[in-house]
């Protein structure tokens, strides 16, 4: 059974080889027009990114790798080539389509965490639960409690975002991406708005969820938060020009367990 | 997105700028509560204007004769001698839809009680007068048929020349009085009927038998004019056209000749002074209409700038599933909920303020359903219409713009 329609969520796995990749793109190119100019933000990338992989995607700013998050998020559109995602082909979707793709198989987690003002934690996680027509209100709060849990926010679910710490609103918009059981978790500079302690917290929950079999993809010009993941992609010019598997990944429990004395000191 | 989650998302939004949404909804309040007022002013003073000509009595029909001419010179309206008592035997005879007809001639007597004297207008009729005109005795009693055959000396008066005549409160009946130096008995007083639409006291007259004025007080053998009843309303047409056929025939005239007479019904005459204040309400309403449409502008700016301060918000709805529908409705229920409620407040204040205008100005006011649920239907309709494109502009929205927009 080949999937061309995006609304309906795959049976989990049994259609799809287990080798297949959740994420595969050919020959990738994307070309925005600033008035006469074109400008060339993506030239012929081709990737796959697997099941339970945990990817970092670097570069520096103006090298594709934010056009290469969007499209993969469907935020966006690729001018030329293929981009398969969980075996459907997204290439050819309608605007309502892609929407659909967004609200069942992706999770998104923002620099600047985009959470809405005013609006409790719980209900900022229940959002992409409200598009899906087939799940009911109990149902709702129930996935959105265990999402909330999941980020170690089960007691701060009334809490408004000006509430909460900027940890803990990043925290919240992980649950949120996580809500929907999404096949791919995607973070644009999840910690750059953080600082280190709650960076490694952040990290400890992507680190944490990727065990539990999410596919996670952050897009990030740190290079030490790169080396929490499994893979680093290296963009330059529209091009990846680098793909290394991390030999051994840092692990952010453990470096957490060993901060306390160093914000101590850092607070005297 | 369920329809229970967008209500709460909208009234949420609302509930964020309340100050904002209140004058948003103002411009509709004020709009819908001076439409609601000005059209229950506008069908108050038409209905008071029905109800007073219908106390000249709705089913009745004048019958006067043409202008006389003598030599070519043409004399008034109505002064042509041809139409005699032989016309109205026809008219009862001959006219199925006619349920009344009485000969009229009406002539200006001074009266004199004792040391007071009045002048005013003696007109000489049938008793069958009464049922026409739906005048009732409140003392006394009618004359009757044998007094107009023996043109007795008895009459009706009014309560405005009991009063010159007698004093207040004053019951004549069985005095007598003198009409132009001839003594009358009275025998009944009229009930009280105030002013007809034309500002003409309907109290201020004598009623007496056909044969007493006109042969009596005014020495003439024909009659000035008729009236006549017909069986019910929707039969005035009926009735016109055979009393037209009756006085044709009667007074040898071809059926392609003009009639020497004129009817007129009192529908004409209704019809005229309803039209008039038709045309004021509509002015009125038109006016308030303008208010309304003032407000649905005030909608619209307002949603347009919802919009673009929530251009964020939209992007996250949109990234995280929400299509361009799903924006789309949401914008499109926040306008529509401003409208409705400005409208459902609008209505509620556009009667009170009627309601006040009837009790502190003392205008007729009348507030109709239709007025009410036209005000709600157009308010949301005006909702629907200046919240579209607000909503279409956020729903056609980039997801990747809309969240990179600061």
């Amino acid at each position: 059974m080949h999937l061309q329609c995006s609304g309906v969520a795959p049976v989990a796995g049994e259609d799809i080889n287990m080798d297949k990749p959740i994420i595969s793109v050919r020959a990738l190119v994307k070309t925005y027009k600033m008035g006469d100019v074109e400008v060339h933000a993506l030239r012929g990338v081709n990737a796959e990114i697997g099941k339970d992989d945990f990817v970092a995607i670097l570069g520096k700013s103006g090298s594709g790798k934010s056009t290469f998050m969007n499209i993969i998020g469907c935020l966006d559109v690729p001018t030329r080539g293929q981009y398969h995602l969980d075996g459907v082909d997204v290439s050819s979707l309608t605007k309502d389509q892609l929407a659909n793709l967004r609200n069942r198989k992706i999770g998104f987690v923002f620099q600047s965490f985009n959470l809405l003002s005013r609006t409790s934690a719980l209900e900022n996680v229940e959002l992409p639960l409200m598009y899906n027509k087939k799940i009911t209100s109990r149902d709702m709060r129930e996935r959105s409690l265990n999402a909330l849990e999941a980020v170690g926010l089960a007691d701060r679910a009334h809490h408004f975002p000006n509430q909460l710490s900027g940890g803990e609103q990043q925290r919240v918009a992980i649950a949120r991406s996580l809500v929907n059981d999404p096949v791919v978790i995607l973070a644009d500079e999840p910690t750059g708005n953080l600082d280190t302690r709650t960076s490694l917290e952040v990290m400890a929950i992507f680190q944490k969820l990727n065990r539990k079999g999410i596919t996670i993809v952050i897009v990030t010009h740190e290079a030490d938060i790169a080396a929490f993941t499994k893979r680093n992609i290296t963009f330059r010019d529209g091009k990846i020009i680098k793909s290394v598997e991390v030999n051994k990944p840092r692990n952010a429990v453990h470096e957490l367990a060993n901060m306390p004395v160093m914000v101590e000191e850092e607070e005297v | 997105m369920k329809m229970k989650n967008l209500l709460k998302a909208a009234l949420r939004s609302l509930a964020k700028n309340k100050m904002r949404t209140f004058l948003t909804m103002l411009g509709i309040i004020i709009g819908v509560a001076s439409v609601i007022a000005m059209l229950a002013i506008g069908q108050g003073s038409k209905q008071s204007i029905q109800a007073q000509i219908s106390t000249l009595g709705t089913n009745v029909l004048m019958i006067f004769p043409q202008a006389s001419s003598a030599g070519g010179v043409r004399m008034e309206a109505g002064s042509s001698q041809k139409m005699t008592i032989e016309d109205v035997t026809a008219i009862t005879e001959r006219c199925p839809s006619v349920a009344y007809v009485t000969p009229q001639v009406r002539s200006s007597g001074q009266l004199v009680n004792g040391n007071l004297n009045w002048r005013t207008s003696v007109y000489g009729v049938y008793p069958n007068y009464f049922e026409i005109r739906n005048l009732n005795l409140v003392s006394g009693s009618l004359f009757t048929m044998s007094d107009d055959r023996s043109a007795t000396k008895v009459c009706v008066i009014g309560q405005t020349v009991v009063t010159n005549l007698f004093g207040t409160d004053a019951d004549p009946v069985g005095s007598f009085i003198r009409i132009n130096k001839i003594p009358f008995k009275i025998v009944g007083v009229t009930e009280k009927k105030g002013q007809n639409a034309y500002g003409q006291d309907q109290d201020d007259m004598v009623i007496a038998p056909f044969s007493t004025v006109q042969k009596r007080i005014m020495a003439i053998t024909h009659i000035q004019s008729m009236l006549a009843s017909a069986r019910s309303e929707p039969l005035i047409t009926n009735a016109s056209q055979e009393i037209k056929d009756v006085l044709k025939a009667k007074h040898n005239l071809g059926p392609s000749e003009d009639p020497d007479f004129t009817i007129r019904t009192q529908t004409d005459i209704a019809a005229a002074a309803t039209a008039t204040s038709g045309i004021l309400t509509i002015l009125l309403a038109t006016i308030a209409s303008i208010s309304l449409l003032v407000g649905g502008i005030g909608i619209m700016n307002i949603m347009l700038v919802s919009v673009t301060e929530r251009t964020r918000e939209i992007g996250i709805r949109m990234s995280v599933g929400a299509r361009g529908r799903d924006v789309l409705l949401q914008f499109l229920i926040e306008a529509l909920l401003i409208s409705l409620l400005g409208g459902f407040i609008g209505v509620s204040l556009g009667v009170l303020v009627s309601q006040l205008i009837a009790n502190i100005l003392n205008w007729p006011v009348t507030i109709t359903i239709q007025s009410i649920l036209m005000s709600f239907i157009f308010s949301s309709a005006i909702g629907i219409f200046f919240g579209w494109y607000p909503a279409r502009k956020a729903a056609g929205l980039n997801p990747i713009d809309a969240l990179r927009y600061e």
